[in-house]
């Protein structure tokens, strides 16, 4: 069982990094509690596949530490780390049958008896549903079933306290992907494991983990579960990336009556604007969701004039561009909805109208 | 749907017919005419049926050539394959180590044949040679125009030099195919290095190898240059192979029969063996409850 720690963590690919572009992994700290569900997120390239094979040891970090249940593991190689580990392409051992593919960890491991590794995969290749496949050479299954039994590798081991996964549904077909996701959960909830799931995908971040550290330019930019990552991104990359489509963002003047948009004044909680007036900085911008938007035609304190541009209708909403200003504003409105011809006005709900400051989100202190 | 009979489209399989024709089918079919019948002049051909065939089957000259063939042949693999795949294993993955490697071990390869045959028979001179020189020096009694067990020596030795590192490069490139994360997912295996090569370089090298080993057979079983400028065929017979034994016949004695005859027989053993190779390698690759 192990909870992992990231310690002041850093990594750079080259050898001497002059500044923090040359960091895959920028400073971070880090706890993967023993047995919780997680997904790293993040686009292509912020370093999300460096800080899993980081865990694993296929890569030795250039600064700080990673501890296992306190221990550090920096110079431990994979083979002594209690982890297996799923990689994006299934990969298995061509000329040996399903069960060999299976027994193999274990026969490396040593020292079990054939019976007992005999149960061990007949288990494990039960909860897989391989156990039809047993017999047949692993190169002959179809992806999916190859991608199970790399996982089934990780699972027959005893020692195993946590098995990472680097986007290995990408090759699978999407129907079996929601499956094989299902499957996930299963063997998280039966095995008490740690998983760690990377992927790019923010469905399937959210319908697989508990918790979701979201990723950006080698940094964990927000934690917490999917509704935390919607409701409140603490980072205005959260907000972009996550819902789709994101975020609508502007920026706001600041002057002594407070923010100003479009020649209007938007109110904000007086806590934060002091915080942004303190922050002294000119980098502000205010956000909110295309779903929590309202869209209508009255008038009046905090409706704020706009032009329809475009609707779009996707089914079973509709997605409104309306035009504020010098931006465009999405907004999210049922079906059944009738959408204004021209003139209409829109207002943002209290709590969905989020500050950032220098990207950062502003918040006003509980009480 | 109906067949669409007199399809025209078949005409546009003429030009490789043409090709085939004049490339295989037609020298072919002149060898076999040449097999059947025995021809004194241009005009006086006789009728022999397969009485070549027979009688070159029973020929002990050609029966000897051809086990010294097949000794030879599978000599060569033995030593060649593995070799190859050691020095791939070695060669370095990157970086300018790895450009001069792949130029030195492709060296061999880029010389001519009977180059190669004149090379090694200079250097297999105990006179002037570097190797012959050597080991007579060491007080062995070297001599390839003496002693058969010498001539075979330098004759397999010039074929390894010359011809591993075509394996080796085939290797080369096959093992560089392989994803790393074959190699990652085998230490989180805590496979031993014997396993990462035995489960996952080897069966990945299948391909290339069934290529290298066919290609080997095939232009070992027709090597002729190199033995013929090296030993030329000596001491004795001990180092004639079949395609010289061959071309004594034909060009030397003139007997367009026999040696048409021969080279069908040849032709045919060098397609059975490979097919027998190539089927053996794939069969290994099936599954078995697949076969039932």
């Amino acid at each position: 069982m192990a909870e992992i720690t990231l310690k002041t963590l850093a990594h750079s690919y080259s050898k001497k990094p002059a500044g923090p572009e040359d960091y895959a992994i920028r400073k971070m700290e880090h706890v993967w509690a023993q047995g919780g569900a997680y997904a790293l997120l993040g686009p292509s390239g912020c370093g999300k596949s460096t800080l899993l094979n980081i865990i694993s040891g296929l890569v030795t970090p250039s600064e700080g530490d990673v501890l296992f249940d306190g221990k550090r593991m920096n110079e431990l190689p994979p083979e002594k780390r209690n982890i297996a580990q799923v990689f994006q392409f299934p990969v298995i051992y061509d000329t040996m049958t399903v069960y060999d593919n299976l027994a193999f960890p274990l026969r490396n491991q040593g020292g079990f008896s054939e019976d007992w590794i005999r149960e061990k995969v007949h288990e494990v290749a039960d909860v897989l549903e391989l156990s039809g496949e047993l017999k047949r050479k692993a190169k002959n299954l179809s992806a999916d079933q190859k991608q199970k039994v790399s996982m089934g590798r990780g699972l027959v081991r005893e020692d195993v306290t946590a098995i990472l996964f680097d986007e290995p549904l990408t090759v699978i077909d999407p129907q079996l992907k929601w499956r094989l996701r299902r499957k996930l959960k299963q063997i998280h909830e039966r095995f008490d494991i740690t998983m760690v799931y990377v992927t790019h995908d923010q469905l399937e971040a959210s319908t697989f983990a508990d918790k979701i550290a979201l990723m950006y330019e080698g940094q964990i930019v927000q934690f917490g579960t999917p509704q935390e990552l919607f409701e409140r991104p603490a980072h205005t990359f959260v907000g972009y990336f996550i819902g789709s489509p994101g975020m609508n963002f502007f920026e706001p003047r600041l002057t002594d009556e407070g923010l100003m948009f479009n020649g209007k004044a938007i109110p904000v909680n007086e806590q934060i604007l002091d915080k942004v007036r303190r922050s002294g900085s000119d980098n502000i911008r205010l956000g909110i969701r295309p779903e929590f938007v309202t869209l209508g035609t009255d008038t009046g304190e905090q409706r704020y004039e706009v032009t329809v541009t475009g609707v779009e209708d996707l089914g079973t909403y509709q997605m409104v561009d309306v035009e504020f200003g010098p931006v465009t504003v999405k907004v999210r409105i049922p079906e059944d909805q009738p959408v204004p011809n021209d003139a209409a006005s829109i207002g943002f709900p209290d709590p969905w109208l989020k500050v950032y400051v220098d990207e950062r989100l502003v918040e006003a202190d509980h009480e | 749907m109906n067949k669409i009979e007199n399809n025209k489209a078949w005409f546009f399989v003429i030009p490789v017919f043409v090709v085939v024709a004049f490339s295989a089918v037609i020298p072919l079919m002149t060898v076999v005419n040449y097999s059947v019948q025995d021809i004194f002049g241009a005009n006086s051909a006789f009728w022999t049926g397969t009485e070549w065939y027979r009688e070159m089957l029973r020929n002990p000259d050609l029966q000897a050539a051809l086990l010294r063939q097949f000794a030879f042949s599978f000599a060569i693999l033995a030593i060649e394959v593995p070799l190859g795949i050691g020095i791939a294993l070695l060669m370095p993955k990157k970086g300018w180590a790895a450009s001069a490697a792949l130029v030195l071990v492709a060296m061999p390869l880029l010389i001519p044949l009977n180059v190669v045959g004149t090379i090694w028979q200079i250097l297999a001179r105990s006179d002037i040679g570097l190797l012959g020189w050597s080991l007579s020096s060491l007080g062995m009694d070297y001599n390839i125009n003496a002693n058969a067990a010498d001539a075979w020596f330098t004759i397999i030795l010039m074929d390894v030099w010359h011809w591993t590192p075509l394996i080796a490069l085939l290797s080369y490139s096959g093992l560089r195919a392989i994803p790393d994360a074959y190699y990652q997912a085998a230490r989180i295996d805590r496979a031993s290095r014997w396993a990462v090569f035995r489960y996952i370089q080897l069966p990945k090298l299948t391909n290339v190898l069934v290529i290298g080993v066919l290609l080997r057979f095939m232009d070992s079983f027709m090597i002729y240059a190199e033995p013929f400028v090296l030993t030329g065929g000596g001491p004795g017979s001990s180092t004639t192979f079949l395609s010289q034994a061959l071309t004594t016949m034909a060009v030397g004695q003139f007997d367009l029969g026999p040696a048409a005859a021969f080279s069908i027989i040849y032709f045919l053993i060098i397609l059975a063996v490979s097919w027998v190779f190539y089927t053996a390698i794939m069969t290994l690759q099936k599954d078995k409850s697949a076969q039932q």
